[in-house]
């Protein structure tokens, strides 16, 4: 009898099959899923399809909610003004009592953006299957896991099942070699790499992330680079475990028992030598800028050194025209230097870029400066527990003497679905992770920045280029 | 889960892309806590001028557009975030049948739990179909799914392709939910061995 012949896998295929419940030519594969994060937005249809037709949630203890997208970041200690928002919480609350689901409720020391808790609390981890009704869970596959976002209907397939319904997408390498040159981030390198394949580019695609640079990165940075794969189009975007992801994980709350055992499983992950992808790119880290998205999605992105393009920088029919309408919606007459916008608003927060290291980022470049009079700037941590740590590191001090205003922890201005919005015509330099129209409040126009990008230009009153920052 | 197999309808031609979801259902709608009336706010900024009042220029707001069920539009179409909200929202509205020359995944994959059939042509295709809808006052377009075939009155007759269980599920309106459960003995022994 002959051994079967070793097949080198990527770090998808093998936690894809790892995870294959049952397969079928031609059909969908039913996918094993680990964990199932649930925030109050994508959910109340979800458990109200389950009561509908009488069904348990199947493994409630694989399953975390947390309420982020809604609520307001001022004092906790008031009632909700919004009460279509307090609905939804509350409905989210009922729903996890009723079914018996682990609920970060408001109050909550450890509530804060699904995507902040989950890795601060050691519910992801490497080699799982992770989804959330929500496109930015591939954040999760910064500890070499899959995750990706879902629909509601598939968040109540997931509850009722523990699984879910999926064609295996292709896999592409984005292979980043060399190191970032001082003062370039994660944010910057994510947004350079979505200008280069555009926002649909990774559409049909699991993305795995490689290269000296990629390696170099914190979890934080990892996060924050995963995060956008879906700005890409990407629905996931992963990042091979290792030393960095296991002492990230070591003594978090919710990690296996047997740690080092663990560990030793997830050793086997990484993609073996000589296993191909679908489709692989090769960037040069030293090719990176400081970057700045000018338009009004994520690929639409200069270094901060560059000038915002004209339409006529571009080639194609469709391209111009989609440039021309950004320029309009943005207030931009292309040409101009990206260091002369002047703003008006400076958000740091988001599943992005509000993590503990983001605020150090921040606030080291904030530190013994005066926002611009006529900057209003604002700082939303990604969870209480980032929230406690920057207070023990005296950053909140940092920033409130900076002018900063100093928020509690959830999704605030990123999507503003809580009060905290633009007003129409207003530019903003944020760390988050689009800037579709009107996505900051109608008639916003959003920046996509780094952490210390955004600090630097709430100073300044406009952008500048981190790299000459004194 | 709705059934489709036609579908016959008016056609209103979006010439933009990378529509987002953003744009096909803002966020102030996304609190309700049902499926329905999403419809009412479908493209609420571009639909609705500052004051409130409906946008005369806007595409689905013109009068030939009024009873719309097809909609094309251009590459990348529903990219953004993984709300259901906007194809219920394009659903609650009337829409049937959506053709570009891309869709972003999550939003493709939401459409067929909605009863929604996303068509992708090539952009040459698609761009044949805006000189179609530009060029015939009221003009209309049948889906046919379970021909895989797009066609018109003007000769016009055009396969495309979509996933063969995609087509299945979407013909007979099945519950995916009921369908995995079918296997339920499987996720059990899953369960079992990864204990």
């Amino acid at each position: 009898m002959s051994e079967p012949a070793y097949r080198p896998r990527t770090l998808f295929q093998k936690i894809w099959d790892n995870h294959v419940v049952h397969a079928e030519e031609g059909r969908q594969t039913i996918l094993y899923i680990d964990l199932h994060m649930v925030h109050e937005v994508t959910s109340a249809q979800a458990f109200e399809g389950l009561r509908l037709a009488g069904r348990p949630v199947r493994r409630s203890e694989k399953t975390v909610a947390t309420a982020d997208h809604n609520v307001p970041t001022t004092d906790r200690s008031l009632p909700i003004v919004d009460q279509i928002s307090k609905q939804q919480i509350d409905t989210l609350r009922n729903n996890c009592q009723e079914f018996g689901i682990t609920h970060y409720d408001l109050n909550d020391p450890n509530q804060g953006i699904v995507h902040v808790i989950g890795p601060e609390l050691g519910y992801t981890q490497p080699g799982m299957t992770i989804v959330c009704g929500d496109s930015h869970t591939s954040t999760h596959g910064a500890f070499g896991a899959l995750a990706f976002g879902i629909g509601t209907s598939e968040v109540e397939h997931v509850l009722a099942t523990q699984t879910l319904l999926q064609f295996k997408p292709k896999t592409l390498e984005l292979r980043v070699d060399g190191q970032l040159r001082p003062h370039v981030t994660a944010k910057d390198m994510i947004l350079y790499l979505i200008g280069q394949i555009t926002t649909d580019g990774g559409t049909g695609y699991c993305v795995e992330y490689t290269g000296e640079a990629v390696r170099s990165l914190s979890m934080e940075n990892r996060m924050t680079v995963c995060n956008m794969s879906i700005e890409g189009g990407a629905r996931a975007g992963m990042i091979a475990p290792d030393e960095t992801t296991y002492e990230y994980l070591r003594g978090r709350k919710y990690v296996p028992q047997d740690f080092d055992a663990a560990v030793e499983q997830w050793k086997q992950l990484p993609t073996d030598e000589g296993a191909t992808y679908d489709k692989s790119l090769v960037f040069n880290a030293a090719d990176i800028a400081p970057q700045v998205t000018w338009g009004t999605n994520p690929g639409l992105v200069v270094p901060v050194d560059a000038n915002v393009p004209k339409p006529s920088d571009f080639s194609d029919a469709t391209e111009q025209k989609t440039a021309a309408g950004a320029l309009d919606y943005m207030g931009l007459s292309g040409g101009e230097p990206i260091t002369d916008l002047k703003l008006d608003r400076v958000f740091i927060g988001s599943c992005t870029n509000a993590r503990i290291e983001d605020l150090r980022e921040a606030a080291a470049v904030a530190k013994g400066h005066k926002v611009s009079d006529h900057v209003d700037a604002m700082v939303v941590p990604g969870s209480g527990q980032v929230k406690q740590q920057a207070e023990a590191e005296g950053l909140d001090h940092v920033f409130k003497e900076a002018g900063f205003d100093w928020r509690e922890a959830g999704c605030s201005m990123c999507l503003a679905m809580n009060p905290d919005k633009l007003s129409p015509g207003e530019r903003c330099a944020s760390t988050s992770n689009r800037n579709f129209e009107g996505r900051q409040g109608k008639g916003g126009r959003t920046h996509l920045v780094s952490p210390a990008m955004a600090a630097a230009a709430a100073v300044a009153g406009h952008f500048v280029d981190i790299r000459e920052w004194k | 889960m709705k059934a489709f197999t036609t579908h016959t309808g008016l056609v209103v031609a979006m010439d933009r892309a990378n529509v987002d979801t953003d744009q096909i259902i803002p966020k102030q709608f996304l609190k309700r806590i049902e499926r329905t009336g999403f419809g009412e706010f479908l493209f609420w900024d571009w639909a609705k001028l500052d004051d409130g009042s409906e946008n005369p220029e806007f595409e689905l707001n013109k009068p030939a557009a009024s009873g719309a069920s097809v909609l094309i539009a251009r590459r990348n179409f529903g990219c953004g975030s993984s709300r259901e909200h906007a194809p219920w929202a394009l659903e609650d509205y009337g829409f049937r049948v959506v053709i570009a020359p891309s869709f972003a995944d999550i939003f493709y994959n939401n459409c067929f739990k909605n009863g929604m059939l996303p068509i992708k042509l090539t952009e040459e295709q698609v761009e044949d179909l805006f000189q179609r809808a530009a060029s015939h006052d009221g003009y209309q377009l049948t889906a046919d799914l379970e021909k895989c075939e797009l066609s018109d009155v003007h000769g016009l007759s055009l396969p495309f392709d979509v996933q063969e269980f995609r087509r299945h599920c979407l013909l007979n309106g099945l519950d995916d939910i009921g369908l995995t459960l079918e296997h339920e003995d499987k996720i059990s022994a899953y369960e079992a061995a990864h204990a």
